[in-house]
């Protein structure tokens, strides 16, 4: 009997990395050999993948339910109007700060909102969006209800270097989120998250502390969500308290998780690569094409709650990030003892 | 001073309204556990309906809701039994998800349907008509209504859950769905008839809302925040609770939009918080917050 090593790589795990690196390689030379369309569609491809990690971090792995993540991404896009046309602030230096400023505001609102379980808190958090929608538009020197225009921000700096900033930044948020979220999950913390998303009762009796890992999640995902409204709307012309706050943004959110697989780090990617897919294919149809969301995301949650992801690892044992550690490699199972 | 009783007066009527949406809520939440994303688009399609039924066979309101509120709750008994109980279990996401998507769903049949402008249910002189209490204080017939509308329903509920069969396989399916079923009783049934009831009281708040105002086909989630606030104001699980967080609603409503007219749902909102902090378990606390 030999002494076999543990180890997370899995065929799939090297393979995808290295597709992963050439991915990345090809996103960031964008700028010199891609055309603009293509920058913009990336571009909005890895914001929709940043907001749908973030929110699979908060509930596929904290278990806490948010409906109102646009609470976030609209304090992002105000922390641009306040900081970036009042101030005339670099806008891509804002959005570190918007995350910042998302984070505080996250801070009182977890504190009112963790007193509330399961779908009480997810109706809550909705709430709380709605109150910050209804403060901005009450604000005048934010624009009031009808918005304000933020093309002022952008004055000054040139289209290319506009553009290919803003896909390297979407880059660091939606490729170097989901990387980020996978090395927490392999971390002592990522693995103190997944006892508290199999089983609170069960996490707690091994001393983790749920209180702490739920706040801790909920800032993270308060913080990725602010930078990401803040990178949103520098792709945008205009901002208004009902497009910057819109519950839309969490109905992609979810649509992306559930059809992907909530609570996995890959789903979140083919939920995004999916929704896209279906929204350019249903473009033409108008409210039928929301209908057909709606109804997908019904289906899958009853019959396919683990989403496209789930589906696949069910039939074939592929992982592309792998989060637990296995024995050896090969038949190691059947051969050692 | 005539001015400031009346807006209360108003807002306090508002509430009885608040209190049958959120009157439906409060049932599903309590014998399911669940709270349903699409409760305020259910009441907006209820609404529709009765505009349509109203439109087409030139019905009054009356009859145009003695018909739409049978079909509501035939479609929750349905949707519960057909579609919800496959969702039920320690997972509160499913059907929270799942319900979610009904939101979507009927939100987009609205505007397929009727498209996105506002319309309401012709109410006659009877939608005008109100009552002199002297003093420059009046209060319409129909908000009225609504409010008696609103104690007998839950008055109704009160007796369905004291002293029927029916609502005592409600509150033991509620405290352990296991142990019920060991009993004889199907759950399944007991949830879908729970489910039929919160539908049937959906219905007559989205017909009073669509003759007291007007409906849009996006206005349902708006309301199921208000059904949601008046039940946390008033205390998970309690009854009349609910009647009193409607209420309180409605005139922190109706005083915000009284200093501000911007500032009245906003009021309703900061005033749920408030209590929130205050008072996390409502103010007429029975039930836990699980």
């Amino acid at each position: 009997m030999s002494v076999r090593k543990t180890t997370r790589a899995t065929g799939a795990s090297l393979a995808g990395a290295a597709a992963g690196f050439l991915f990345l390689a090809g996103a960031i030379a964008m700028p010199w050999w891609a055309e603009r369309w293509g920058e913009n569609w990336l571009i909005e491809f890895l914001y929709t993948l940043a907001l749908a990690q973030g929110w699979n971090l908060l509930a596929g792995y904290g278990g806490l339910l948010s409906v109102g993540q646009q609470a976030f991404v609209g304090i992002g896009g105000y922390a641009l109007v306040m900081l970036g046309v009042g101030w005339g602030l670099d806008p891509f230096v804002v959005i570190p700060i918007a995350g910042a400023a998302a984070v505080l505001a996250s801070i009182p609102m977890a504190a009112v909102l963790f007193r509330l379980r399961g779908a009480n808190f997810a109706v809550g958090t909705w709430v709380v969006a709605e109150v910050l929608r209804l403060l901005i538009a009450n604000d005048d020197a934010l624009g009031g209800g009808s918005g304000t225009s933020i093309t002022s921000t952008l004055m000054g700096i040139p289209v290319w270097w506009r553009i290919s900033i803003t896909l390297w930044i979407a880059l660091a948020l939606g490729a170097g989120g989901t990387l980020l979220v996978y090395l927490l999950l392999r971390s002592r913390l990522g693995l103190a998250l997944m006892s508290v998303r199999d089983s609170e009762p069960a996490a707690a009796t091994l001393g983790i502390s749920v209180r702490r890992i739920k706040w801790i999640v909920y800032l993270a995902a308060a913080f990725w969500t602010g930078m990401t409204g803040a990178l949103i709307f520098i792709t945008k012309l205009r901002i208004s308290p009902d497009s910057a706050f819109s519950i839309d943004w969490t109905t992609t959110i979810f649509f992306v998780v559930v059809i992907g697989g909530i609570g996995t780090i890959e789903g979140p990617i083919i939920g995004t690569i999916v929704f896209f897919l279906l929204r350019s294919a249903l473009a033409d149809y108008g409210s039928w094409y929301l209908i057909t969301l709606g109804a997908i995301a019904v289906f899958f949650m009853i019959w396919v709650p683990g989403g496209l992801w789930g589906l696949l690892t069910s039939r074939f044992d592929v992982r592309f990030f792998p989060i637990q550690r296995r024995v050896g490699a090969g038949r190691a199972a059947d051969t050692a003892s | 001073m005539s001015d400031w009783i009346n807006t209360i007066l108003q807002g306090l009527l508002t509430g009885g309204l608040y209190a049958l949406f959120a009157a439906g809520l409060s049932l599903s939440f309590g014998v399911m556990r669940i709270i349903n994303i699409a409760h305020g688009d259910f009441a907006i399609l209820a609404g529709y309906a009765a505009i349509a039924i109203a439109g087409t066979f030139g019905l009054n309101p009356v009859e145009a809701m003695c018909a739409v509120v049978p079909a509501m709750a035939l479609l929750g008994y349905a949707l519960q039994r057909g579609i919800l109980n496959l969702t039920l279990g320690d997972d509160v996401l499913r059907p929270l998800l799942v319900t979610f998507g009904f939101s979507i769903v009927i939100q987009n049949l609205l505007l397929e349907g009727f498209s996105a402008d506002s319309r309401s249910l012709d109410s006659g002189t009877f939608g005008t008509a109100s009552l002199q209490l002297g003093g420059n204080l009046a209060v319409g017939l129909l908000p009225l209504t609504v409010m008696a509308a609103a104690v007998a329903i839950l008055a109704f509920m009160q007796w369905l859950f004291s002293t029927t069969l029916l609502g005592r396989a409600f509150r033991a399916a509620a405290d352990d769905p296991e142990t019920v079923q060991l009993m004889g009783v199907n759950t399944r049934h007991i949830y879908a008839m729970a489910m039929a009831i919160a539908m049937a009281m959906v219905a007559v708040a989205g017909v009073f809302l669509a003759l007291q105002t007007t409906v849009s086909p996006t206005d349902g989630p708006e309301h199921l925040l208000y059904a949601f606030e008046a039940v946390i104001i008033g205390g998970l699980g309690s009854l009349w609770g609910t009647l009193i967080g409607g209420i309180v609603l409605g005139v922190s409503q109706a005083i915000g939009a009284k200093l501000n007219p911007g500032w009245g749902i906003l009021a309703g909102h900061l005033c749920f918080l408030a209590v929130l902090i205050i008072r996390p378990s409502g103010l007429f606390p029975t039930a836990r917050n699980r």
